[in-house]
């Protein structure tokens, strides 16, 4: 067995969730440049301009890169190797958040009850967390900060399996129209195919967390990732939902087995700041 | 194009769906819970926190402000959400809203009805856009942090008009 103190999962936590709300993620931030060298709509252009202004004064000023830091998402993958000691897992990774979000000055987004009591925790917790079992003995996190007006604009579909790839693409483009200029485009989409209702959101969500330098492994998915990035980019959304070739940035499928009844369908939608970052602790 | 606040219905009726503006003057925040408050007060009679005649109301919910510094990081948010609200605020003299996004129809009507209009700035860029904000005051709902009323005074606070005294929109 390899011991872990759930310590130092807590100080990642904390690190992490200040990184990303200060600086763009690597791959999201090389989209973002090649997107505002191709633009060809003025207007658009300009926008890309600004939002690469915004990053580099929210990196030297230390200003979050926007006033919405998020809802905090953890994927926790654990090796079944691992000991975890020094007290409670869970707690630990709320704690890092709570943190953070002090320490760093970030906003707390968080209310206790969403219907009844919209009572701000004032600490930005809870998280959502979403554990799993791997083999080995290391343990992998990846994190979000979700902002909500972008979230606001994700569906789920229970379509029939009949409907097959024109009923996703038709699904996915059709989001992405409705979300318009409230998503903050351009965007970066995650889709979520198969497996339960419930599970092909939080593939969905994983999508939106993934690496966007990379495709889907599967080539017919990542073919798919590629054609569905092709037509949203036409239908002249444009950054901040002005006009332009650039509404998309990357979308990224994850898919699942699921019953032969069904063929769930979930899209989240996610804006030109997906703040995502994933590091490993052995 | 440049406005000095407040901006009134005559400048309004000048401006066209897609001008770049840049604001100097005061502005008033307010997002949800704000808005909530702000009708509960306005169906009461209370006095309200500002006066609402050619005012213009900015929907942020900044993040907190660092020793030291004047704001957080104040960039728009999804105008939508206010719109139960706004035909009322537009009625009772708001000149400008600024956030981001589609609006309803019931506030397009307002915005026609009293020569007002709608701005939008980019959204996801609360790090440039506070650099615009030069004093920032809480003067109501405190107790609401991110949500509360903040007076801001802004120099060349860069935005778009969104939709027209005309009810001409920039997404259409």
């Amino acid at each position: 067995m390899k011991q872990i103190s759930v310590l130092k999962i807590q100080d990642k936590i904390r690190e992490m969730v200040q990184q990303i709300n200060f600086h763009y993620p690597k791959d999201i931030e090389d989209l973002l440049e090649k997107a505002r060298q191709n633009e060809s709509h003025s207007l658009g252009k300009e926008i890309l301009d600004l939002l690469k202004e915004n990053s580099r004064i929210a990196a030297e000023k230390r200003i979050p890169i926007c006033q919405d830091t998020g809802m905090v998402i953890v994927f926790i993958e654990i090796g079944q190797q691992v000991q975890l000691v020094d007290g409670s897992l869970n707690e630990a990774i709320q704690k890092g958040v709570a943190l953070g979000y002090e320490e760093g000055y970030l906003r707390k987004s968080i209310v206790s009850d969403p219907l009844f009591h919209r009572i701000n925790t004032q600490d930005n917790t809870p998280c959502i967390i979403y554990p799993s079992i791997v083999d080995g003995e290391q343990i992998k996190l990846t994190v979000g900060c979700k902002g909500f007006g972008s979230e606001n604009m994700s569906v789920i579909r229970m379509l029939k399996p009949a409907q097959s790839v024109a009923g996703v693409k038709e699904t996915v483009l059709q989001a992405i129209q409705n979300a318009g200029p409230n998503a903050c485009p351009p965007m970066v989409v995650g889709v979520g195919i198969g497996g339960s209702f419930d599970y092909a959101a939080v593939l969905a969500k994983k999508a939106t967390l993934r690496d966007c330098t990379l495709s889907n492994p599967d080539p017919e998915y990542a073919q798919l990732e590629q054609e569905l990035l092709e037509e949203a980019n036409r239908l002249n959304i444009g950054p901040q939902g002005l006009g332009g070739d650039t509404s998309v940035l990357k979308i990224n499928i994850e898919s699942a087995p699921t019953h032969i009844a069904g063929l769930p369908v979930a899209v989240n939608i996610s804006c030109h700041i997906t703040r995502h970052i994933s590091e490993v602790i052995e | 194009m440049k406005i000095t606040l407040p901006l009134t219905k005559e400048t309004c009726m000048k401006l066209h769906a897609g001008d770049s503006l840049q604001l100097s003057g005061v502005i008033y925040t307010a997002r949800d819970a704000a808005h909530k408050r702000l009708a509960e007060m306005i169906e009461k009679k209370e006095k309200l926190p500002f006066d609402l005649e050619n005012s213009c109301i900015y929907y942020v919910g900044p993040t907190p402000t660092p020793p030291n510094a004047i704001v957080g990081s104040a960039g728009p948010t999804t105008s939508m959400r206010m719109d139960a609200y706004a035909p009322l605020l537009y009625d009772l003299g708001v000149s400008a809203t600024i956030g981001k996004g589609y609006r309803t129809p019931q506030v397009k009507e307002a915005i026609i009805r009293n020569h007002a209009c709608y701005l939008i700035c980019i959204g996801g860029a609360g790090a440039l856009l506070s650099q615009s904000i030069k004093k920032a005051e809480c003067i109501a709902f405190e107790d609401l942090k991110a949500e509360a009323i903040y007076r801001y005074e802004v120099e060349d606070f860069p935005c778009v008009v969104a939709m027209d005294a005309y009810g001409k929109s920039v997404y259409e």
